[in-house]
């Protein structure tokens, strides 16, 4: 190994000794100057997921959440030195993650708050007037070919568990022993006016955007958003989900054609 | 000229205020994203201040090659922000596909020296311009090295024609975690290259022995000692544009403009100084 490669390794090693190669100039044991290394590196990764991760960590406390985040650094170091773009694999570690089992919603409220993150950085795109899109809804025969474009930031998570109401409940929105976790929900989120929305949507609602944010037709998204209200107890409400989608000017583009 | 390292919950307090800074300095990888309120708040942070922009993950001293996408991404941001100086570490922060968000220490022997001015051409040659490379904290010594820092950064300047930024903390912390002489490390540094000069404050702690190590923590104001080696900088090179680095336990805007204030001071003094001995 290269000696960077058995720097590099020592560093996500919590028991490695300091490499070979490296002294205190007073002869003391090098290892204590290498845990600052170390400890940087690590510390500072806990800290922007938990910058990151705020309603992950206070659902399980702050020690908890952080020595598990702890493992996901030392598995998962950054692939990227922009620190914005950490953390798309951590929904995945907290899922799998043991001792966090007694909190199943945990892993989709992280992925809820990684799109929350994504958005926020999204590309900027101008919002389509309201009126070209009141122009674009007046002729019915021509929807269910149209491809209209979303907002960069547009995303939905969806999730078997109640995770709007309990990121909203740690927002102070409402009481955390008034949410049933246990209820699937769905959620819209997108930036507008450079502020994230976090919405609740039915999961018609959430399959249609979803599929939207794909590239698909109307057509084709209205039959994700059916077929997706087939288990559901809401059936899709076309005229509800694109009035969602206008009062948040999610829309940027409209293609009539197919 | 004075600046401050720019936290985004100073930009509208910065912004509402008259103009008490001459610039303020933003990290490269924070602003490396798509899009959004982050790159519109710098658009217009630039409008009233010259910008440096400082970069922490190039990794110039990393074994392997620069890493292309992150320099063209660097490029793009640079072209779009124009700032007035573009600096980074004499450092290594990345292996093979792990980034490590610290800055990590370098042997300093020809070899490492080599591959350092082969990067700092690539970048400059890349970017069309000159950067400023920076005098890192080191907690730990390399056995394989030959050189002393400061000659192996006054090569690198040498080579590439890049410049110096002197972190005065950084030289101290150093200093102190070495059991050297922070004002002859400095001496040794090729100050006639200095472009700015960083300050910020440490975190002292112990080595293995129970003597002092230094950990260049950004979390505190800038430490007497260390303002004690800047007079002395700022006499021997004269000004330099000066910034105040604060990354943790960020305290109010004031407060930070208010130690930028005192380096004013300190280059004002100098510069009377050096007219009276010319006098």
């Amino acid at each position: 190994m290269s000696a960077q490669a058995t720097f590099a390794a020592a560093l996500l090693h919590p028991e490695a000794p300091c490499p070979p190669g490296w002294r205190a100039h007073n002869g003391s044991d090098p290892g204590a100057r290498f845990d600052v290394y170390r400890n940087n590196v690590v510390a500072s990764l806990v800290e922007a997921l938990a910058d990151a991760f705020p309603v992950a960590r206070e659902l399980v406390g702050d020690p908890f959440f952080r020595a598990m985040a702890r493992g996901f650094v030392m598995q998962h170091p950054p692939a990227s030195p922009v620190l914005a773009e950490y953390g798309h694999g951590f929904a995945a570690f907290v899922d799998g993650f043991e001792p966090a089992a007694s909190v199943p919603f945990l892993g989709d409220v992280a992925r809820l708050e990684r799109a929350r993150v994504c958005a926020f950085h999204a590309r900027d795109a101008r919002p389509l007037p309201q009126e070209e899109i009141a122009a674009q809804l007046s002729n019915p025969a021509a929807l269910v070919d149209a491809r209209p474009g979303l907002h960069p930031s547009v995303q939905v998570v969806r999730s078997r568990y109640a995770i709007v109401s309990v990121w909203a409940a740690h927002q102070g929105d409402a009481a955390l022993e008034h949410v049933d976790p246990w209820s699937p929900e769905a959620a819209l989120v997108l930036r507008a006016d450079d502020d994230v929305v976090v919405r609740r949507v039915p999961c018609a609602t959430a399959a249609f955007v979803h599929r939207l944010v794909e590239g698909a037709s109307l057509g084709q998204s209205m039959d994700a958003a059916r077929s997706a209200a087939g288990d559901a107890d809401d059936a899709f409400d076309l005229v509800a989900s694109l009035a969602i989608l206008v009062q948040h000017r999610a829309f940027i583009a409209w293609s009539a054609s197919p | 000229m004075i600046g401050i390292g720019l936290k985004t919950q100073h930009v509208a307090p910065l912004l509402a205020q008259p103009r008490v800074l001459d610039f303020v300095e933003v990290h490269a990888e924070n602003y490396m994203v798509c899009g959004g309120p982050v790159l519109a708040q710098l658009e217009r942070v630039r409008e009233r201040f010259p910008l440096s922009i400082h970069g922490v993950g190039l990794s110039i001293g990393g074994e392997g090659a620069l890493d292309r996408a992150h320099l063209e991404r660097l490029a793009a941001l640079l072209s779009r922000f124009q700032p007035h100086w573009f600096s980074e570490h004499l450092a290594w922060s990345r292996h093979g596909p792990a980034c490590f968000n610290d800055l990590l220490p370098l042997p300093y022997d020809m070899q490492t020296l080599r591959r350092v001015c082969e990067h700092v051409d690539q970048v400059q040659a890349r970017l069309g311009r000159r950067m400023l490379i920076e005098n890192p904290a080191t907690y730990l010594q390399c056995e394989a090295s030959t050189l002393d820092e400061g000659a192996f950064l006054g090569e690198v300047v040498r080579r590439t024609g890049c410049g110096l930024l002197l972190d005065v903390s950084n030289a101290y912390v150093s200093a102190v975690n070495h059991g050297r002489d922070a004002r002859c490390d400095i001496e040794a540094l090729p100050l006639q290259a200095v472009g700015e000069i960083h300050l910020a404050g440490f975190h002292e702690d112990r080595d293995a022995a129970g003597e002092p190590l230094l950990v260049d923590a950004h979390g505190s104001p800038v430490d007497d000692a260390v303002w004690a080696l800047y007079g002395a900088v700022v006499r021997r090179v004269g000004p330099a544009p000066t910034l105040i680095e604060r990354d943790h336990d960020v305290p109010s805007l004031q407060s930070l403009c208010a130690e930028a204030r005192r380096a004013e001071r300190l280059m004002r003094e100098a510069a009377a100084r050096a007219r009276e001995a010319a006098a």
